[in-house]
């Protein structure tokens, strides 16, 4: 099938679930209503650290119009996202970690007779002393005050890796004439805030059945968590997910209200809700975590990066989540956008007493970009070469194994460099701008799906079924979960494509565990890729059952035909042609309801390297992407905007360019408030900004226009050549928008957010320096 | 907590319903009416998900007391479609991907919309500044302020 002949490849397809989104008729879990249904609450921590000597809730239980309380002894299951971080209980059992940290939930007839109840529950704490920094945390060498028993010195996981020789590289650099920079980064914590709180709805019947709706990005691992936990086989529990209001990582485990939920509704026999506050939201958190950087990198002469050299402390909050992944990717990823032979990287996962961070769009890659691409700039400063030309110097080539096993197939960087380039002009912009004004070129990728399962299984990553019967409908049936990243419509494309059907004959049945085959979640950016490739593969299968009937009564063979346009012919000769309805009927008449399946495993020659922490960083696929932004600087004040960014992003092949560019729009603005304002801020352990007035992010009249370029390098293994669009360009943003602060007024900002008390700073600072090294304070003349 | 007795047109039917003081309009509109189209996004007139039209201006239905609204006219999203076909500024969204994940929507939806209302041929400005009030965090703004630019292109607006 060649690229002129698609039907609805390719094309801007408005989302197949617009209507019910725009009509308000979508239902998100906290619209879920059922007859009897009770609302719940959750009873948190004051304290960041104290350990819990009693809990009473018998007043709380004798309130009028309390249906149910429970507390950690009805749940004492571990449990944990990863096999090896199982830290976490549904309630606390014997302390309390941060915050925020349940202690308790109620059901009640109302959601303020619940709120009530929990004023009435009695708690009796020892504080303990709360460890709020990775520096406190890991300094603390007595056992008995450690956050988890078994996390020593409260590292929740260290890794050292050494790919080639780091030394030799760095001498390299010197020896050539070129240059080696040492330079400490920073990156604030900052959270996903999807604009639906997390909410759900339980009802356990009589049965011994539960059925879970939530507004989750992983349903099955909800699922598999809720056996562990509920001590019930996994087939007696249905975890649906109903719209969701967005996720960005923060909805990717279970969480207690959850569990909660299932247990209330156990003991009432009535459906239970829970939803949470906005504030709870940001308990919840599970974002991205605090992360400081010490980044050594070296350069030729003549450009090429000889060397680099990574240590990363990542301040995790108070349990593991995704935090060995999150710490694993921030070095992994070092590698696979630029050719380094040589990688040095020191890890380390810090527990403290602050919400739990977890998986954040771009995830573990944001901060260790944002670290490199600045000082790339800088490299490119002392050697004398415009910054953009040393990354073009760098790329890679397709289909090549990086030095700490990654294997890259189709790479499109350079590409979505010379576009952003040209787009941007930036030749006649850089460092020729008027003083405050600049511009700055940041680049980034990440992983389209992750080659190896978090779940330690062999099991298929994705499944996709498919059903056809005499209506002539298609249904497909997915285990994907769309959160508003476009998943059904590209499920509904690659099938109708594939079928040679109307769009709107497909429909998607999505993430409901009793319905739908399982798929491993809407994280990693695997959901184009890998449910992509099931849906393709299930759709291949339908067609070969077609394309058997249609053949006998074409009198032809079957691999000479083609599906398009709703009819079956044979190659070359569509007047020939049959109709898909009229193929459909004959096969429905020979051997009833069409069914076909399709999976997708990632390839082993995909999967890493043999290394501890090899797991993480694998891709795939990887995706690309270039960015240049302007900013304007006003020196007075330090106030800036950005008033554009040009992006470039390969995502193989563009499924559904109106949906791709939705992906990467979002995520460039996304990386664009973390470069400008986004960061959670603590005192004494409590989350000082925990609304969105508080947490700043950028409004409609704060957002720059964004110039979108798709690049599409037709990935050999992707489903019809697509990567992912949704992540890869988050990171771009935030080096990009620091490079043209540098360019605009010469200060170089390292410590995120970019703030004009930062900025004023760094000029006050500079004046001084610029005074000192030319003796009078005056400019020399020439 | 005694209640009050309001009549309210919402969506263009009438009714008499019983409230209390500390209802506000959101819980109204969600928990008494079940018009769940209109979101919670915060409860702090923060988000904007919850922005409905009260006498055709927008309003934060979860900062307003229900009370408040006693003979008031209220609009919501479930009462822009007519007659199985979607307002413009709807359309407009669907079609050039002014939603994603579709939870700020509907607030966003009537925002624009009261915007077209008393300002047919807004500048982009006019644009970003009548929907600042509601956050999006999926889109970036673009496709949305693109949304509202082609709805202001589509035929003669209905008044309602």
């Amino acid at each position: 099938m060649s690229e002129r002949t698609f039907s609805v490849i390719g094309k801007r397809i408005p989302a197949t679930d617009g209507p019910p989104k725009v009509t308000g008729t979508a239902l998100y879990a906290d619209d879920l209503r059922l007859p009897g249904m009770l609302y719940g609450k959750i009873l948190r921590s004051p304290h960041p650290h104290a350990r819990i000597l009693r809990i009473d809730t018998s007043k709380a239980e004798r309130l009028p119009g309390v249906m149910g309380v429970v507390t950690g002894k009805d749940a004492p299951a571990r449990y944990g996202i990863l096999p090896i971080g199982h830290d976490e209980t549904a309630f606390c059992l014997d302390k309390v970690r941060y915050v925020g940290d349940e202690i308790a939930a109620v059901c009640a007839i109302s959601e303020q007779i619940a709120e009530e109840a929990l004023d009435l529950i009695e708690v009796e704490y020892e504080v303990l002393p709360a460890f709020l920094t990775p520096e406190e945390a890991m300094a603390c060498e007595d056992p008995n005050l450690w956050i988890h028993a078994d996390r020593k010195r409260n590292i929740e996981k260290e890794y050292h890796h050494h790919f080639g020789d780091v030394e030799r590289g760095f001498r390299e650099a010197i020896e050539s004439g070129g240059a080696v920079r040492f330079d400490r980064f920073f990156q604030p914590r900052v959270t996903h805030a999807p604009m639906e709180p997390h909410a759900c709805v339980a009802h356990w019947e009589h049965d011994g059945r539960v059925t879970l709706w939530t507004s989750t990005q992983t349903p099955h691992y909800v699922h598999r968590t809720l056996a562990e936990v509920l001590g019930i086989p996994m087939s007696s529990i249905r975890v649906i997910k109903p719209f969701v209001g967005g996720g960005f990582g923060g909805k990717s485990e279970t969480f207690t209200h959850e569990i909660a939920a299932c247990l209330l509704s156990k003991r009432t026999g009535r459906p239970v809700k829970f939803t949470f506050t906005r504030e709870e939201v940001f308990y919840a958190h599970r974002g991205r975590p605090e992360q400081y950087m010490e980044l050594k990198t070296g350069v030729t002469k003549d450009g090429r990066i000889t060397a680099v050299e990574a240590k990363v402390i990542q301040d995790g909050g108070a349990y593991c989540s995704y935090g060995v992944v999150t710490i694993l990717y921030a070095g992994a990823l070092l590698a696979a956008i630029y050719d380094i032979p040589n990688i040095k990287y020191d890890g380390y996962r810090v527990l403290t007493n602050k919400p739990a961070c977890g998986p954040m769009r771009g995830h573990g890659t944001v901060g260790i970009r944002f670290a490199f691409e600045s000082q790339l700039d800088m490299l490119a400063e002392e050697i004398g070469m415009d910054p953009a030309e040393l990354r073009l110097k760098n790329c890679l080539r397709p289909n090549t194994f990086t030095v700490n096993s990654l294997r890259v197939t189709s790479y499109g960087y350079d590409e979505c460099l010379r576009r952003v380039i040209e787009a941007s002009d930036w030749k006649n912009k850089r460092g020729k701008l008027p003083f405050g004004r600049g511009v700055g070129i940041g680049g980034s990728h990440y992983v389209s799906g992750a080659a190896n399962s978090i779940i330690r299984s062999k099991m298929p990553h994705s499944n996709v079924s498919i059903k056809i019967d005499y209506d002539g409908g298609v249904t497909v049936y997915t285990g994907a979960a769309e959160i508003g990243q476009g998943t059904e419509t590209i499920h509904a494309q690659i099938v109708a494509e594939e079928l040679g059907v109307a769009l709107d004959r497909v429909r998607v049945i999505a993430a409901d565990t009793a319905i739908t085959p399982v798929d491993l979640g809407s994280y990693s950016s695997r959901v184009t890729f890998m449910a992509g490739n099931a849906a393709r593969e299930a759709a291949r299968d339908i067609k070969r059952q077609l394309f058997r009937v249609a053949a006998e009564l074409l009198g032809e063979s079957p691999d000479r035909l083609v599906a398009r346009d709703e009819k079956i012919f044979p190659q070359d000769e569509p007047q020939r042609a049959i109709s898909y309805q009229e193929a459909l009927m004959a096969a429905i008449e020979q051997g009833g309801t069409l069914i076909g399946k399709g999976a997708y495993t990632p390839p082993p020659e995909a999967q890493g390297g043999n290394f501890r922490g090899a797991g993480v960083g694998p891709g795939v696929a990887y995706s690309y992407s270039a960015q240049v932004a302007e900013v304007t600087v006003d020196p007075e004040t330090g106030q800036f905007t950005v008033d554009k960014i040009w992006v470039a992003h390969d995502c193989g092949r563009a499924i559904n360019v109106l949906n791709v560019e939705g992906q990467v729009e979002g995520s460039v603005w996304m990386g664009l408030g973390q470069a400008v304002a986004e960061e959670q801020i603590f005192e004494k352990g409590l989350t000082m900004n925990p609304g969105l007035l508080e947490y700043k992010t950028a409004s409609a009249v704060d957002s720059p226009p964004i110039e979108t370029i798709i690049v599409e390098t037709i990935d050999p293994e992707g489903p019809f050549g697509a990567k992912e669009a949704g992540e890869g360009s988050l990171a771009a943003t935030i080096p990009a928008v620091a490079n043209a602060i540098y360019d605009a007024v010469g200060v170089r900002i390292r410590d995120l957010p970019i703030t004009p008390e930062k900025i004023l700073k760094a000029l006050a600072e500079k004046r001084r320096r610029d005074k000192d090294a030319n003796g009078h304070g005056e400019k020399p003349t020439a | 907590m005694r209640c009050e007795l309001i009549t309210i047109k919402v969506n263009g039917e009438e009714r008499t319903l019983a409230v209390a003081p500390n209802r506000t309009l959101l819980n109204l509109l969600r928990e008494d009416l079940n018009l769940t189209g209109t979101k919670q996004g915060c409860d702090d007139g923060d988000c904007g998900a919850c922005t409905v039209l009260v006498d055709g201006r927008p309003v934060l239905a979860c900062i307003k007391l229900a009370a408040q609204c006693d003979g008031c006219e209220v609009t919501t999203i479930e009462g822009l479609a007519r007659e199985g076909r979607l307002d413009r500024v709807q359309e407009a969204f669907w079609h050039e991907g002014g939603m994603q994940c579709g939870f700020c929507t509907p607030g966003m939806i009537m925002s624009s919309y009261a915007l077209l209302q008393r300002n047919p041929h807004p500048t982009e400005a006019e644009i970003r500044q009548a929907i600042s009030n509601n956050l999006c965090r999926c889109t970036g703004y673009t496709k949305i302020v693109a949304a509202v630019k082609r709805a202001a292109t589509f035929a003669e607006f209905t008044q309602r």
